[in-house]
């Protein structure tokens, strides 16, 4: 700017301002988020210690909502559901795609096409593929008429409508919208991995089995390390796909803690439990992100 | 399944090829697992309810009709109201061409003056910003829901442009900032010699190298915009519900004979711009997925 002429005089004033002009550019970016994350975050973590219940009351009342959370059945059956949805989400999508991403790394023609079809999913909204899946496994229309077609006809598939086995639907569909991340993310990891060992390991007399899980997979614990923290994230944050697929249903049979909380938020009206249960989602995630976040930040050296 | 040991050890000929065959057969089976739901979706969308009625999922239309797809675009009942996902569509359109246009410039400025105008302070406020990405976003809904209030913007499109702006900032800063800190530090230094400002470096110097940067952060915000559901569902009322809200909205909708062809016309509908992006511009997408794992 036309600070230049600034020299030899006193400072003037456009030199000063250019010398403040990051910071005055960054500071209300900065201000925003911290508004919008940590304020928010401390009014929630406020709330959750108070009495409100439909409107919010600032009295403070201890650890009231926490033990009423706790004493609630419907948020076991969300934690619970957490633990069966992200346990089996998290290995299916590991195992698949970590095959996928070693099958594909064999020197493929057809390459670039299957990568693009084994990522699509990621591409789309849950409510889109939830659709879509509720339809599939509809009982009655969908796979199970297939099946009778086929000659099966005793096979029923009820799943969604099954207390016992609805959750296992968000697993399948689950797994089927992100196993191609996990396989990408696999993938850039085994390029990353230099020819020549995996040639020595050859020369040597390995096999490609002991190769790889002798050799390769090991040399692959940071992109573990990084998919397991990825899809576990994912897994907490999982709303859209219930919403999509059961609702919670049949009664609250798959809720899980993000549906949990909006249900208490917004349709029961019960402020403070709400936000006792986001304030648990918070304290688990940040257990998980913030060690993964530091190291990177530090390791990464940036 | 030794591809890449090929020029090494060469086992027999016919064994080699036997597990060439294994490899694509498994691989196509997969291919085939992912694109089945996309598969039926559109061979539903296709079909007329007495098909539906009569077929299986993965048989083939035997008369093709696009009537759910004129329904689910304009006719289908969201609720009370039967007009079809095209006013919600516009209204994510709306939605998510200012949501990416400034959260895209916000975090370029952001990343850029992180980095290229290191000031104190400078890694701990990236740090605290970044932190934002990975909250589960359940624990600012109450307050977000009472501030949109007070602005007077609740239920509102602005209101929903606001907070995709307001957390995709985190995505943004992070993308620009990993990209600047790759950019010669001497080319910056070069061009405060020369009398540049700190605008003009970021116009004239940083932009024009940030087009891939730009275009990564585009379709990541976008993608995440245009599929955000909490958000939408928590944040707008039925006139301004984003198309995902109204999707689900058509498909829980259970007045009358259930029509799986239109819900999955919807369902095509509300998934083709992000669909499209991704066939069209898939290189970055997946660039953004990987930065998105907060890999440098």
């Amino acid at each position: 700017m036309s600070a230049s002429d600034g020299r030899g005089g006193a400072p003037g004033l456009g030199r000063r301002l250019e010398a403040w002009l990051p910071q005055i550019v960054v500071s209300p970016i900065f201000a925003l988020s911290f508004f919008f994350v940590y304020c928010f975050i401390g009014w929630t973590i406020y709330i959750s210690f108070t009495k409100s219940r439909m409107l919010p009351v600032y009295e403070l009342a201890g650890l009231l909502q926490y033990e009423r959370l706790w004493a609630t059945p419907r948020w076991y059956v969300a934690l619970e559901n957490l633990f069966v949805f992200g346990g089996l989400f998290i290995v299916g999508c590991l195992v698949i795609g970590l095959v996928l991403a070693i099958l594909l790394d064999q020197r493929i023609r057809a390459e670039g096409v299957l990568r693009t079809i084994y990522l699509y999913p990621m591409a789309l909204s849950f409510i889109v593929t939830g659709t879509a899946w509720k339809w599939i496994l509809n009982p009655g229309l969908g796979i199970e008429r297939v099946a009778h077609g086929l000659g099966f006809e005793n096979f029923k598939f009820d799943w969604l409508i099954n207390p016992d086995m609805a959750i296992y639907t968000i697993v399948i569909a689950g797994i089927w919208q992100s196993s191609g991340y996990v396989m990408a993310l696999f993938l850039a990891g085994l390029r990353s991995v230099d020819d020549e060992i995996i040639k020595a390991a050859a020369i040597d007399g390995a096999g490609p089995l002991r190769t790889y899980a002798g050799i390769v997979l090991p040399m692959l614990g940071p992109v573990f390390l990084s998919a397991i923290i990825i899809l576990t994230h994912l897994a907490v944050k999982s709303f859209d796909l219930v919403i999509a697929l059961t609702g919670g249903g049949p009664g609250y049979a798959t809720d899980l803690p993000a549906t949990f909380m909006y249900a208490y938020a917004f349709q029961r009206s019960e402020l403070g439990m709400a936000a006792a249960s986001a304030v648990m989602m918070l304290a688990t995630i940040m257990a998980i992100m913030v060690p993964y976040l530091y190291s990177e930040l530090r390791g990464g050296n940036r | 399944m030794s591809g890449r040991t090929d020029d090494i050890v060469r086992p027999k000929g016919a064994r080699q090829a036997v597990l060439r065959v294994l490899l694509f057969v498994i691989l196509g089976l997969f291919a085939a697992y992912y694109l089945l739901p996309l598969f039926v979706m559109v061979s539903t969308s296709l079909k007329t309810l007495e098909e539906i009625r009569t077929g299986t999922l993965v048989s083939l239309p035997g008369t093709v009709t696009f009537e759910p797809w004129a329904k689910a675009w304009s006719a289908a009942c969201v609720g009370v109201k039967c007009e079809g996902l095209k006013p919600y569509f516009w209204n994510s359109v709306l939605i998510a061409v200012p949501g990416v246009a400034i959260s895209t410039f916000l975090g370029a400025l952001a990343g850029y003056a992180l980095t290229k105008w290191r000031f104190r302070g400078a890694d701990v406020i990236f740090g605290l910003m970044l932190f934002g990405a990975f909250i589960p976003f359940q624990v600012i809904l109450l307050p977000m829901a009472r501030t949109l209030g007070l602005l007077g913007l609740a239920g509102t499109i602005p209101g929903l442009i606001l907070v995709h702006v307001v957390y995709g900032l985190a995505f943004t800063t992070l993308f620009f900032r990993n990209f600047a800190v790759g950019v010669s530090d001497s080319i910056v230094q070069a061009a405060k010699i020369d009398g540049a400002g700190f605008f003009s470096i970021f116009f004239r110097i940083l932009v024009p190298m940030a087009v891939p940067t730009f275009g990564v952060t585009v379709i990541w915000q976008f993608t995440q915009i245009w599929n955000d559901f909490l958000f939408g569902v928590a944040f707008t009322s039925s006139d301004s519900n984003p198309v995902t809200v109204a999707l689900n909205n058509v498909v829980a909708t259970s007045t009358g004979v259930k029509e799986y062809n239109v819900d999955m016309a919807a369902a095509i509908l509300a998934g083709l711009p992000t669909l499209l992006v991704y066939v069209i511009a898939g290189r970055y997408f997946v660039r953004g997925l990987a930065a998105g794992a907060v890999k440098g």
